[in-house]
């Protein structure tokens, strides 16, 4: 087991990923930060909140989706569905997808076919916190990425929301 | 987490944890129900069949809504019109169908036990969507579902099923349902019509008053008679049956509370139930219809998803 981010670091990185996103796109106004469910949620919360008290007084729009319905692997094993909570429009917004971990670049593929259902965005991006760069099943590419790792199909990449780290094994 | 079944043939086969997996599911569906694109590609890859061998109007729509919005093929298949006529049997027209690699089959039959005996035969997921006098297992699932969006819970909650309890596949159902989650049960109607043995064999209360039978529940389901069944005089006439067990506002205005008024479906108006009832805020007939393709999108997308049995 090993600790590729430690507390301080992990904060540290979700503060970077703030300002990289602010940076790019500083009017807010047709942006939305969407969180996978379930383990992008979290993280896309901290990430949301940070930008929140970078500019105080916007309106930041902020959902979560759930993209269990819209797996490719349905009949091989049964995943539980958890709520999606979208209640603005996304047609014509610049679509900030938010995940803890990319790795085989599925649950992505999933999430773009999902994001059709509501809207034709204007643009969609990726921001994740960690990226198992050598894991890719699909030709999905992270934006903004708090840290690139190189890990085998066999290991694990876990954020440990208790103890606010993030661990390999 | 999975369903412990590889199909549904009827509540009594399923765990409490199953049905709280069904619902949980339902409720899910049913906000994809709610946006712009009411349609997921879940079940793309699968190919279902509806048999029915009885006349029905919401369980097949129903049904055959809930495969469209989760991307299933579907083929409807009515007995009347097919080769059922000309004398094929049950289980050869099933494989016949499924020799053109069928996934699952969903089927309405008039003799009770038909999808149990096809389910020992055919290798094909099945779903009962009511056979005979047995169960309709979906039915109540969706009064489950429908109960609980409006009361918040199941359990502790008391429910009286009114009307033909001994023709009725709702009601078998609905009782075994309700008693694993934790809800009370009463059967109420004339006495011809309730099973004898009714208390004992499923521990459930019996009144013949509907008076008392409604000051005593929460949520009142109401069935309809159904007189294709009957092959003897069970009562007099549909107006003395109305007088004395249809539910009217008259009786609901004479309690003290306001209890959920509920039906399967098709209703006998002015029989079982008097029209100002039916269409009345209380009622959530319409409700459950709703909650129905909820409820099947849920069934299916579960059943379809457990890996067949290696033959």
């Amino acid at each position: 087991m090993k600790t590729i981010l430690d507390k301080r670091q992990l904060h540290l990185t979700i503060l970077r990923l703030a300002h990289q996103l602010l940076e790019n796109h500083v009017d807010l106004k047709d942006v939305v930060f969407i969180g996978l469910q379930p383990r992008g949620v979290q993280i896309s919360k901290l990430i949301v909140e940070s930008i929140a008290k970078l500019c105080p007084g916007e309106k930041i729009k902020y959902g979560i989706l759930d993209i269990t319905f819209y797996r490719d692997d349905v009949r091989r094993e049964l995943r539980i569905a958890n709520t999606t909570d979208i209640n603005f429009s996304i047609e014509g917004k610049i679509v900030i997808l938010i995940d803890d971990v990319l790795y085989t670049g599925r649950t992505i593929r999933a999430a773009l076919d999902a994001l059709q259902d509501f809207g034709r965005p204007q643009k969609v991006e990726l921001c994740v916190l960690v990226d198992r760069r050598f894991n890719r099943e699909l030709p999905i590419q992270p934006d903004y990425c708090g840290k690139s790792i190189d890990t085998a199909f066999s290991q694990k990449v876990k954020i440990e929301w208790d103890k606010e780290e993030v661990i390999l094994y | 987490m999975q369903l412990s079944t590889r199909h549904l043939l009827g509540i009594k086969d399923l765990s409490p944890e199953d049905i709280a997996l069904i619902l949980a599911t339902a409720s899910q569906f049913k906000d994809v129900l709610q946006r712009p694109v009411k349609k997921v590609p879940s079940l793309r890859d699968v190919t279902i069949v509806n048999l029915f061998y009885e006349n029905s109007t919401r369980t097949r729509i129903s049904f055959e809504l809930a495969e469209k919005r989760l991307s299933a093929d579907t083929i409807n298949f009515s007995a009347s019109a097919s080769s059922v006529s000309k004398g094929e049997t049950l289980l050869d027209t099933v494989n016949n169908i499924l020799s053109m690699k069928v996934d699952m089959v969903v089927m309405r039959h008039s003799a009770s036990g038909a999808p149990h005996f096809l389910a020992q035969h055919i290798p094909a997921a099945i779903v009962n969507a009511g056979d005979g006098i047995n169960e309709h297992p979906t039915q109540a699932l969706l009064d489950a579902f429908s109960i609980q969006e409006k009361l918040g819970t199941l359990e502790g909650k008391k429910i009286v099923l009114i009307g033909d309890i001994m023709h009725s596949r709702v009601a078998l159902s609905n009782i075994y349902l309700l008693k694993k989650m934790g809800a009370e049960v009463m059967v109420a109607g004339p006495p011809t019509l309730i099973p004898k043995y009714i208390r004992e064999a499923l521990q459930v209360q019996v009144e013949y008053n509907l008076k008392k039978a409604l000051e005593w529940c929460d949520v009142a389901n109401v069935l309809r008679i159904q007189l294709e069944r009957q092959n003897q005089v069970l009562f007099s006439s549909l107006r003395e049956y109305n007088l004395a067990y249809g539910v009217s506002k008259k009786l609901l205005d004479g309690l003290d509370k306001e209890i959920v008024i509920m039906h399967p479906g098709p209703i006998n108006r002015g029989v079982e139930i008097d029209s100002d009832v039916a269409d009345s805020k209380q009622s959530i007939i319409l409700q459950q219809v709703e909650n129905g393709v909820a409820v099947r999108m849920a069934v299916l997308y579960l059943l379809a998803s457990k890996k067949p049995d290696l033959v």
